[in-house]
């Protein structure tokens, strides 16, 4: 039966998948095992869109079913005891970029893998990543910028943390369009990532999972 | 309409390793194409290599200029490789500075060089606030610009305002937004150029070039008389040059007739 429901999702077909997800919920499937779906179904549209087979947006109306499919599940998700979170991630896309289908996906994908994740949207200000680090102390920060205009920014972000005498405390990940080792290196972070099953691996691998 | 090939630029495969093993044959041959397929002025960016960019970028001016003969449009939002590349243009003609911004730090830095030396320059339509959102963004932002730029002496012939697009795979309507920026901005100042990185704008969607083509058309309607794009794509180019025409740019419309009988429309 679940399935079905992924083949639904991967398939783009909201308002079937979202029936399903509504009649689930009252014979009382377990949301967990839906978002299990979820996360299968996501994955087989990263790879639609990977290969070429989807377009940008499809990779959107992607990210608005998902969080129509959140909107249903977070009530029941509620009444369970809340799991032990693996980790806390701020994650922003940086000053001058407001690119923010990557990030969110990303976002998506560390919340549903257990992170407990601070999205703080896109065109954020080095002293913005700031605050939000000193306010919830997350064991990783994570920045997003799709235009090659933007390392500047990550190493900016980067160096403030550093100066802030916050770098000891936090790892750092960086990811996006044109990112790889060779910018990695030039700002300062920790790793990079393709796409957002990377970004998942890599926080995992960091908390020790 | 003035053309801005746009090849030469290392976020394009293959072309980072060229620049970075400073393939000179290979840049030379790729700026040639472009000339000879109608661009007016070729396009050099490699901001892709970051600390080695000033080097590169000047190591481009040289090599592309040697073997062309168009202007050239130096293209980095970094001043010590836009000064780099300045300093080793030596082409008659002025070449165009890509870019500078409404941005308080990039005006300050990118401002000397324009009255330094004799160039044009790509204005585009962000400032310390960001990225546009919407038309009316790109209105003030762009009249901002240009009114800072005038008041600090640089000719409204010099200036070729980006209104900045974005994808219409994200937002889809990206496309009336831009167009209107263009109108209200043409209609604003009459000496001014407009120009823009067209392919943005298909960015994500399936067959691309009917989308730039089709929004070449439809921007130019609009007072965009110039783009960044890919002079080898035929098509496009003739559409540039019928779009002249029909916008009534085209006297006895010679340049069309011309080009019709030089083989160099494609239907």
């Amino acid at each position: 039966m679940s399935k079905n429901l992924v083949e639904l999702m991967a398939d783009l077909r909201e308002d079937e998948a979202l029936d399903l997800i509504k009649s689930q919920i009252e014979d009382g499937t377990n949301p967990r095992e839906i978002l299990e779906d979820c996360k299968e179904a996501m994955q087989i549209i990263g790879d639609r869109f990977e290969a070429g087979e989807y377009f940008l947006p499809e990779l959107m109306l992607s990210g608005e079913m998902i969080n129509d499919v959140m909107e249903i599940i977070k009530p029941h998700l509620k009444d369970e005891e809340e799991d032990e979170k693996l980790g806390t991630i701020v994650l922003g896309t940086v000053k001058g970029d407001i690119h923010d289908i990557g990030k969110d996906i990303v976002a998506f994908m560390l919340d549903i893998n257990g992170f407990e994740v601070y999205d703080i949207g896109v065109d954020v200000s080095v002293q913005e990543f700031i605050d939000k680090i000193e306010e919830v102390d997350p064991d990783i920060v994570a920045l997003s910028g799709f235009l090659t205009t933007v390392f500047d920014k990550m190493k900016d972000t980067i160096d403030a943390i550093k100066s802030e005498g916050l770098r000891e405390d936090v790892k750092i990940m960086i990811g996006g369009g044109p990112i790889d080792d060779q910018i990695r290196e030039y700002t300062g972070a920790d790793a990079f990532g393709d796409d957002a099953m990377e970004a998942v691996a890599i926080a995992k691998k960091w908390m020790g999972e | 309409m003035i053309i801005i090939g746009e090849l030469i630029n290392t976020s394009r495969e293959g072309l980072e390793s060229a620049v970075k093993g400073r393939d000179k044959e290979f840049i030379q041959n790729l700026a040639k194409k472009q000339e000879d397929a109608g661009a007016d002025f070729i396009d050099v960016n490699c901001g892709t290599l970051i600390q080695e960019e000033p080097e590169a970028l000047e190591w481009l001016v040289k090599t592309v200029q040697a073997v062309v003969e168009v202007p050239l449009c130096i293209d980095s939002p970094n001043p010590e490789a836009l000064k780099r590349g300045l300093e080793a243009y030596e082409h008659e003609e002025n070449a165009i500075i890509n870019s500078i911004t409404a941005e308080s730090e990039r005006y300050e830095q990118i401002l000397p060089l324009l009255k330094e030396y004799d160039v044009s320059v790509v204005a585009l339509a962000m400032d310390d606030n960001g990225m546009p959102k919407n038309a009316d963004d790109r209105i003030n932002v762009a009249t901002n610009l240009v009114e800072d730029l005038i008041a600090d002496g640089i000719a409204m012939e010099d200036i070729y305002v980006d209104p900045i697009i974005q994808p219409i795979g994200t937002d889809v309507k990206m496309g009336p937004e831009i167009l209107n920026a263009i109108d209200t901005i043409t209609n604003k100042y009459e000496e001014i150029h407009i120009t823009c990185g067209l392919s943005n704008i298909s960015h994500g969607l399936p067959k691309r070039q009917l989308l730039n083509q089709s929004f070449l058309v439809l921007a130019m309607s609009r007072g965009l008389d110039s783009a960044i794009l890919d002079p080898l794509d035929e098509k496009i180019m003739s559409l540039a040059i019928a779009g002249d025409t029909l916008l009534g740019n085209d006297k006895y419309c010679g340049n069309y007739i011309r080009a019709a009988k030089s083989d160099k429309l494609t239907i």
